[in-house]
């Protein structure tokens, strides 16, 4: 077979490069002294030093977190009772219409999703007052919506998946339907939920799109002021910034998989 | 069957099952008729910068303006026809690039041994948690004529002038390919591993070559991903705004630049809103077809 043996493993190969290149070269240049691309001007930290230094970036990430780990949280309980109606809820009228709403913010271009989220807000607040003005709250609304889709994508797979046998058992002995949840069903899909709720996490932390359409004055999050800095050219102090955020997402993905190793191992 | 009343004697199952419908009942689903009704009313400047469609006269009568002049102005102005089908073509090259990327690291991870088939699909779904804005912004410096490329390509001596790439279209199909690449590895991943091998051994103990036995065989059997693949980033590439902002020209016409530019610099919010009605039924059928794919691949 030439063809799995040898074709495929190589434009594989020139895949992972073309995936992992970029990321590389956007971690060697943050330590470049030189301002240039294509000058190396020796190992330096001084753009890390600019990064801590520039209010605006720091004040915007430190926003950007906040908004991030609230509307993570709720969308991972958002997202689970999604999850859970869609699993194990037969009964349920709604499901046709909950699947689609769980499926469709997937793949919705951002911008219409911005959109017709500002639009929603300017006429809720027109008729009811809440919520007044644009600002953190309808940013963390927004986040909890698509973040919500995404957890219970992740929760409806894992909860597909396992053994259901321990709940029975559990039940068959005595233990009422909601201890059961409590110390078989979440204990089990804990993975999933920590996997869930960190992607919901970092989506909010990097979504500019939706942010930038239902945000008000004051409330400029961390890739708001990224994007118009970008916009302006290169500037070295965001390649530091990447470089922390893979630095951390790096860590997460080895961790990840050290500890399916070891999953995998006592199997 | 007790499993299934596990959840059924708990009393607040009503409320597992109607907080997230309601939720994205709300905050998903009627949003689209607010856009609907925007698209429908004048422009006019104030805040919000539209005017109501139902005024109320004397005598408890409701005047209903509709106002389809919007979407007769897009219509009739050669510009936006002209970038919904640009959006179209630039989002169906991306995928075709996507694809032709995607479907030998697909092919290579669901037929590794583990657990090299871990630590690959891990590599592949890493870049996806990190900043997209920021895996965008690192092809600026790539691609630049002053840039990365451009420096390696002429020290190396194969051109004697710096190319035009940024701010080209092959910029952002680069672009799209590259921050939607584990959209379409997952699918493909997910039909490859499924493949039955008995299958391609019979094709070779009946003579097929390889590349014969992968075109009759693995191709065909592995279409369902393919699509799925295919929509999961034809969709939004559709609506793409960062990518053609950031690596496009400004004769790059993308729908969502454009729906960015009416509402951010003319503040024209009913013609954003139609840009957007406009956008949506040109994706409903793309989406349907998906989540066609989806509830197939489930039962199966």
């Amino acid at each position: 077979m030439r063809l799995s043996r040898f074709v495929f493993p190589v434009a594989a190969s020139l895949g992972f490069g073309f995936l992992y290149i970029p990321i590389l070269i956007l971690v060697v240049y943050s330590f470049n002294a030189s301002k240039l691309v294509t000058v190396w001007g020796g190992l330096s930290t001084q753009w890390y030093v600019e990064l801590f230094r520039d209010p605006q970036i720091l004040d915007a990430a430190k926003l950007s977190f906040q908004i991030a780990a609230i509307s993570a949280t709720l969308a991972l309980a958002l997202g689970l009772a999604a999850a859970i109606t869609l699993v194990r809820f037969e009964w349920f009228r709604g499901r046709t219409w909950l699947t689609g709403m769980v499926a469709a913010p997937l793949v919705m271009p951002e911008v219409i999703t911005g959109l017709s989220l500002l639009l929603l807000f300017v006429a809720l607040d027109n008729l009811f007052g809440w919520p007044s003005g644009r600002g953190v709250t309808t940013i963390i609304l927004a986040h909890t919506t698509f973040g919500m889709a995404f957890v219970a994508v992740i929760i409806q797979a894992r909860l597909r998946g396992m053994d259901r046998t321990l709940e029975e058992a559990a039940m068959d002995l005595g233990a009422r339907p909601l201890v059961v949840f409590f110390t078989i069903t979440i204990p089990t899909i804990a993975p999933a939920l920590v996997a869930a709720w960190l992607l919901a996490f970092t989506l909010s932390l990097d979504d500019l799109v939706i942010a930038s359409f239902v945000s008000g004055p004051g409330s400029s999050t961390l890739p708001m002021v990224v994007f118009s800095k970008v916009r302006l050219g290169i500037s070295p102090d965001i390649n530091a910034l990447a470089t922390l955020m893979i630095l951390i997402v790096g860590l997460g993905g080895a961790v990840g998989f050290w500890q399916m190793r070891r999953a995998m191992r006592r199997r | 069957m007790r499993s299934k009343r596990l959840f059924q004697s708990i009393a607040g199952r009503q409320w597992v099952a109607w907080i997230p419908t309601v939720w994205l009942l709300t905050f998903f689903l009627v949003p689209f008729l607010v856009v609907l009704k925007i698209s429908l009313s004048e422009s006019a400047i104030a805040m919000p910068p539209y005017q109501p469609i139902v005024q109320w006269l004397e005598g408890g009568l409701a005047e209903i303006r509709l106002n389809f002049g919007n979407y007769l102005f897009l219509i009739d102005d050669p510009l936006y026809l002209a970038s919904y089908g640009e959006s179209v073509r630039i989002a169906l090259v991306s995928t075709l690039v996507t694809l032709f990327i995607g479907y030998p690291m697909a092919h290579v991870i669901a037929m590794a041994p583990e657990p090299r088939r871990t630590l690959l699909l891990i590599l592949v779904i890493l870049p996806f948690w990190t900043s997209f804005l920021l895996r965008v912004y690192a092809w600026i410096a790539i691609l630049k004529s002053n840039g990365l490329l451009n420096a390696v390509l002429l020290n190396l001596g194969l051109i004697s002038e710096p190319l035009v790439i940024l701010q080209t279209d092959l910029a952002v199909y680069l672009g799209i390919a590259y921050t939607y690449l584990p959209f379409m590895v997952l699918p493909l991943y997910a039909a490859l591993s499924k493949l039955d091998r008995t299958l391609l051994e019979a094709a070779e103990d009946l003579g097929a070559t390889p590349w014969v036995s992968f075109w009759t065989v693995t191709l065909p059997l592995t279409l369902p991903g393919i699509f799925a693949g295919s929509l999961l980033v034809f969709v939004p590439a559709i609506g793409e705004f960062v990518i053609p902002a950031l690596l496009g020209g400004n004769d790059t016409l993308m729908i969502g630049k454009v729906l960015w530019n009416e509402f951010f610099a003319n503040r024209d919010w009913p013609i954003a809103s139609a840009v957007a009605i406009i956008m949506l039924c040109l994706i409903v059928g793309p989406l349907m077809w998906l989540s066609r794919l989806q509830s197939r691949a489930e039962r199966a």
